[in-house]
């Protein structure tokens, strides 16, 4: 049987856990029969021709985790940001584990999903938000809303601000030789708040996982929200990533994602912008080695006149490496003076590994700024030289470039020690010390 | 320090080094003038280690090593030096963490220990002083959106940080204005001691009027053709280069 198989023949089962009177319920049946109809993409379909799923669905993957896997706090302190106190929210093989977590209900709400679907008071915030702005065409984000049950509910009022960021960790213990989960975050920033999240999946074990997560993030008038992915995962991890924003008057979101890890990746990332004066900021950093594959799909729908896109994506693809930017921009008729930027730059420092890179401009307004670049090259030997003729050994020098390389996508990132840790995930990945202060 | 001995070099196939005899002893400065084409900077960027450049024939040789296989990095360790007449812009890495770096890994290849934080401040202050350096320029990029002149400036900020033993400057005259050109000389002339040599690399007379050279060598077509005391310079400077191309085809 295969994965898509088992997945149909698993819902029964599924709705023995869930509560059945609910009216997401409909949209699950709704959205199941959407991925019955579609199936998961191949690679004949353009949004997928350079990745392929049809490893994954051959896998036998355990779609029901055990209730029961705990995890001691040392045993996954490392991937905690525990230099500074934040908000967390764990999940252990897709199974929320209050013992590793610290939400709130203290004028925000920083919880679980499954407390927001049970609960009556979350009701009338659920029949607003959830599953608005999450596509109901795409088959994998509708596989999602069928099996919807678990993931981060976050929920910040007008003009409030948590006091510290909130962390969304996924951990996977392999006590299952393959499991798949499927997380369904929703956050909504009202009027005048503010939300920092740092999301990360991290498998413990080199068993396989397949996550196909859905984050809907609703930012209300001039709300500022900042999300880091970061994705760092083990050789036998794959992810689907599935964001979707919905961005109102004067509000500010950035998306940072640091792909560094994993077997597979794919992130699709979409921002709807639904009023005047929005800044939408999207940023990667992919540093990929062995077999590692990341594709980027990214989205920015400019629907009402006067906003801002910023798109900055870097890559340093090494070994037999794979990575692919797919960026689209519309920008509707009636959305006058728009100043859209896009800017993707690659570097690859192996003759094996390859990046597919492809800007794509739907424009229907006359007066827009839009801009775009990709690039794919390698580093630089003039400046090699330099660098050496200054005592800089050639793997250091070649380290320092492409951290310099990266190293303007963190200048947007807010949080310093986040900044600090992606800084070590860079130089650690590259192999080297780089010699100064991170 | 300095042995060049019958070095002939060239790039794909084709020659621009043809024999060059060179010595040059501590406390000594050497120019080097010649029109352009004539091998001026492939003699520099050879010395240096540049891998584009293949040694055909003949030896380098720096306090008795000769440095035919050194990587770039092994010829800075030793003491070598390179002012680049072009010098790399590389955004993301700022002066003062590229000095450091290169400090420490020079440290790091001649056994010696990191060095402190607060004595590599010290020395930071202290040479950009000497070079008349503004702090804030040492938290920007490298050589991102310098001025001609801020670049050459910072080229000998970093000579003077990591005081080689033997510094080639290649063209750092070029693009200075006359304040600009009396600052470099100023800082070259105050690291100027016995233990170290320069090979001065230039096109015009008028940065010789600063750093007074002990040797003046006219290279032509791949070759040094006449060598003398600094009136050399003067003559080359009054007459063009025409003549020495003249005596060199005689």
């Amino acid at each position: 049987m295969d994965l898509k198989e088992k997945l149909l023949s698993s819902f029964m089962a599924f709705e023995n856990q869930v509560d059945l009177d609910h009216p997401i319920h409909e949209m699950r049946s709704e959205a199941l029969k959407n991925f019955e109809t579609k199936g998961f993409p191949h690679r004949k379909m353009e949004a997928w021709k350079y990745t392929s799923l049809a490893g994954l669905q051959q896998v036998d993957f355990s779609i029901f985790p055990k209730e029961d896997n705990n995890l001691e706090y040392r045993e996954v302190k490392p991937y905690f940001l525990h230099e500074i106190d934040t908000y967390k929210i764990v999940f252990v093989d897709g199974v929320y584990s209050s013992y590793l977590s610290e939400t709130t209900h203290d004028g925000v709400d920083i919880c679980l999903m499954s407390a927001a679907l049970s609960k009556p008071m979350y009701r009338p915030i659920i029949d607003v938000y959830f599953n608005k702005v999450a596509s109901r065409e795409d088959s994998l984000t509708s596989l999602n809303t069928a099996f919807t049950k678990e993931g981060a509910y976050i929920y910040i009022p007008k003009n409030k601000a948590p006091r510290k960021p909130v962390e969304i960790l996924h951990f996977s213990t392999g006590n299952e030789a393959a499991l798949m989960v499927q997380p369904r975050n929703l956050i909504i920033v009202e009027e005048n708040a503010e939300l920092q999240v740092i999301e990360r999946h991290q498998s413990l074990t080199s068993n396989e996982v397949l996550t196909n997560c859905v984050t809907e993030i609703f930012a209300a008038k001039n709300a500022i929200v900042d999300y880091y992915k970061v994705q760092n995962d083990m050789p036998g991890a794959s992810l689907i990533d599935n964001t979707y924003i919905d961005q109102k008057d004067n509000s500010q979101v950035s998306v940072h994602t640091f792909s560094f890890g994993g077997k597979l990746t794919r992130n699709n990332l979409n921002f709807y912008q639904d009023g005047e004066h929005i800044n939408s900021i999207l940023k990667g950093v992919t540093i990929l080695g062995e077999k590692q594959h990341v594709d980027h799909h990214t989205l920015v729908h400019h629907q009402q006149p006067n906003c801002e896109s910023h798109q900055d994506y870097k890559g340093i693809y090494g070994s037999r490496s794979t990575g692919v930017f797919n960026g689209k921009i519309i920008v509707d008729k009636i959305a006058q003076k728009t100043n859209a930027f896009q800017q993707n730059n690659n570097l690859l420092i192996s003759d094996q590994a390859e990046v597919n890179t492809k800007p794509q401009l739907e424009i229907f307004a006359d007066d827009v700024r839009c801009s775009h670049g990709c690039t794919i090259g390698q580093l630089d030997e003039e400046a090699q030289f330099y660098l050496r003729s200054r005592g800089i050994p050639e793997k250091e020098a070649s380290a320092l470039l492409m951290y310099a390389f990266a190293n303007n996508v963190l200048e947007s990132v807010r949080i310093q020690e986040v900044k600090a840790r992606i800084n070590k995930l860079i130089a650690k990945k590259l192999g080297v010390n780089i010699g100064f202060n991170l | 320090m300095l042995k060049i001995k019958n070095l002939h070099a060239g790039i794909e196939n084709k020659k621009i080094l043809k024999g060059i005899n060179l010595e040059i002893k501590p406390g000594e400065v050497h120019a080097i003038m010649g029109p352009n084409g004539s091998g001026k900077s492939t003699l520099a960027s050879v010395i240096t280690g540049k891998e584009d450049f293949e040694v055909t024939r003949g030896q380098i040789l720096f306090d008795g090593t000769d440095l035919d296989d050194m990587a770039p990095e092994e010829r800075a360790h030793l003491g070598i030096f390179l002012s680049f007449q072009y010098p790399v812009e590389i955004p993301g890495v700022t002066v003062t963490n590229f000095m450091k770096t290169a400090i420490n890994e020079t440290r790091k290849a001649q056994g010696l220990e990191e060095m402190p934080a607060n004595q590599m401040l010290k020395l930071i202050r202290e040479k950009a002083e000497l070079l008349e350096i503004d702090r804030k320029f040492l938290s920007r990029s490298l050589n991102e959106g310098f001025s001609g002149g801020e670049k050459k400036r910072n080229e000998i900020f970093q000579m003077a940080m990591l005081q080689p033993k033997l510094a080639i400057l290649d063209e750092t005259d070029s693009g200075l204005d006359i304040d600009a050109l009396r600052v470099v000389a100023n800082g070259v002339n105050r690291l100027k001691n016995e233990q170290n040599a320069f090979l001065v690399i230039t096109h015009y007379q008028r940065l010789l009027d600063y750093i007074v050279p002990d040797v003046v060598h006219v290279m032509h077509d791949g070759k040094i053709v006449k060598s003398g005391d600094k009136e050399l310079a003067l003559e080359l400077e009054e007459k063009g280069y025409d003549w020495i191309k003249q005596e060199a085809v005689l």
